[in-house]
């Protein structure tokens, strides 16, 4: 039994044992996880995948005089600006009112990371302490006031992989699926993902001090379709999708590298978010949480046509395979997340961490964990 | 010496022409065949790969033609913009020939430019727009 301020005790002292989801597997099988729990005080872990609910909050400054906007545009993306005189919240999926889906919320983001300057423009009614109505300037990541990354859902502990029954090529948020069970999609950094190697959230709660873009951030809330619920195996693992976080992050401090715009053709736009969160061993619980496997974790396969309800459960292991069988039929697999980009995430809060740079943090609170399952949106009459 | 990248589309009554083996024997090319559909009774392609002396290699043109046999040349190559891209693998999901692929040790895109057909359906798939058709 370990407890976190010992944890944090070493890691200032620079003598904390790291490693990654992936490294802790084969340690396990080396030495067992009695020796293994005794040695390793923390196991680091790592996802970047596309992202739909993220998006970035930025303080423009007055200008003089001043201006209460009312609506708002970064790069001809609309902004959401109801909120206070100068405050307003750019969504990764917003897309612009020139170019459509070629250029997004996503990408006002990630150019602002780059340190880019981004047209403002911004309307207002005028009132009398904000007599302005309107303003065109530029902005950039050096002249605004804050800018932080607030995420209402993203790192999805699984997600269903997606496939395609239809005699048509349908375009999704799952990628390019080809007609009559042409390919199979699924989108997680499995063993290594955050939430599947602390399933029951014991240790990432809110408060919780992650790798977000390239920099510190904070787990700041339960994610929007947070769902314990979620049927599990004996693991502790859900079957499908199950709990999400949200997470917030200073945007200024991000690189390009963990955070990139993308687009879905036909879809949308969307973020890339590169996230590891540090899992400290508090005792073999914990250990053996974290030496999960690929193939001890499952998902649901989804027929994104709605046409049949597959039923079919998909090992990590035979996803990453590159082929998996559907009635009888071979299909090929391609994974939608970056496992390359998760890795290097996993290591390099292995660093920080051994380096002394990145202290970890007790949850302040922890994440509900309930049966009470997810709510869907009824059409219902005056 | 030539090489060409060629799809070839057979009408229905041409499906049985040896046109592949008379390539060969006839013009003495060497033909790297990288797709083919062709069933009987059906309209057929085959995508390939022409390799010979250039003169040989117009002749086989010609005669491919007058056979009453269409056909297209890939002028364009598929360039893959290595730095910019993320190895997420989405484009994997749509490639016809297995061009790209994910190394199951690194997991990193793998781009095997010989299988490529040019038939830039990872230029779309592609989220992060890092795949390319050029002259
Ligand atoms: S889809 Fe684009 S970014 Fe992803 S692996 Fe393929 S080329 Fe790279
Ligand atoms: S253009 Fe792209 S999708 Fe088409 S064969 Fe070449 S690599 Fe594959």
């Amino acid at each position: 039994m370990k407890t976190i301020a010992e944890i944090n005790e070493r890691i200032k002292n620079r003598k904390a044992v790291v490693v990654t989801a992936e490294e802790i597997i084969d340690l396990v099988e080396e030495k067992g996880v009695k020796k293994a729990a005794q040695e390793v005080d923390v196991v680091t872990t790592g996802t970047f995948g596309p992202m739909c609910s993220s998006g970035m909050f930025i303080n423009f400054g007055h200008p003089k005089p001043g201006i209460k906007m009312t609506r708002t545009w970064l790069n001809d993306v609309p902004a959401f600006s109801g909120l206070a005189a100068v405050d307003a919240y750019v969504g990764a999926t917003e897309m612009s009112e020139r170019q459509g889906m070629q250029y997004g919320g996503a990408h006002v983001i990630q150019d602002f990371i780059d340190g880019k300057d981004i047209r403002l423009y911004a309307e207002s009614y005028g009132t009398d302490c904000y007599p302005r109505r309107d303003i065109r300037t530029t902005i950039n990541k050096h002249n605004v006031n804050q800018a932080y990354l607030y995420n209402p859902r993203n790192c999805y502990q699984n997600y269903p992989a997606a496939t395609n029954s239809s005699d048509k090529i349908m375009y999704t948020y799952m990628g390019t699926l080809l007609p009559g069970f042409g390919n199979v999609t699924y989108s997680t950094s499995g063993e290594l993902s955050p939430l599947m190697n602390d399933p029951e959230y014991r240790t990432i709660g809110i408060g919780t001090r992650i790798f977000l873009g390239g920099t510190q951030g904070f787990v700041a809330w339960e994610g929007t379709q947070h769902d314990p619920g979620q049927a599990r195996l004996e693991n502790g693992t859900p079957v499908s999708s199950a709990g999400t976080l949200a997470v917030i992050g200073d945007a200024k401090k991000m690189s390009s590298r963990y955070i990139r715009a993308a687009i879905f053709d036909r879809y949308g736009v969307t973020l890339f978010v590169g996230i590891g969160i540090p899992i400290p061993m508090l005792d073999e619980d914990m250990l053996i949480k974290t030496a999960v496997r690929n193939r001890d974790i499952v998902t649901t396969l989804v027929d994104k046509s709605g046409r049949e309800d597959l039923g079919i459960r998909l090992s990590y292991e035979t996803l990453r395979s590159g082929w998996v069988d559907i009635k009888g039929r071979r299909v090929p697999t391609a994974p939608l997340s970056s496992l390359k980009i998760a890795r290097d995430i996993a290591s390099t809060l292995k660093d920080w961490i051994a380096n002394g740079q990145f202290l970890l943090s007790e949850p302040v609170e922890k994440l509900p964990y309930r049966k009470e399952r997810l709510n869907s949106l009824e059409i219902r009459g005056e | 010496m030539k090489t060409i990248k060629i799809s070839i589309y057979y009408p229905v009554d041409k499906i049985t022409v040896p046109l592949v083996s008379t390539l060969i024997k006839e013009f003495d090319l060497q033909v790297n065949i990288l797709h083919a559909d062709i069933s009987l009774n059906k309209t057929g392609t085959l995508v390939a790969d022409l390799a010979g002396d250039e003169r040989n290699v117009d002749d086989a043109l010609r005669y491919i033609e007058e056979q009453g046999i269409g056909y297209k040349l890939f002028n364009k190559q598929l360039i893959w913009h290595e730095e910019l891209c993320v190895h997420c693998g989405a484009c994997t999901a749509v490639c016809p020939s297995h061009a790209l692929t994910m190394s199951h040790e690194t997991w990193s895109l793998e781009f095997d430019k010989e299988k490529c057909l040019v038939c830039g359906l990872c230029t779309k798939a592609c989220p992060l727009n890092v795949m390319s058709l050029q002259d």
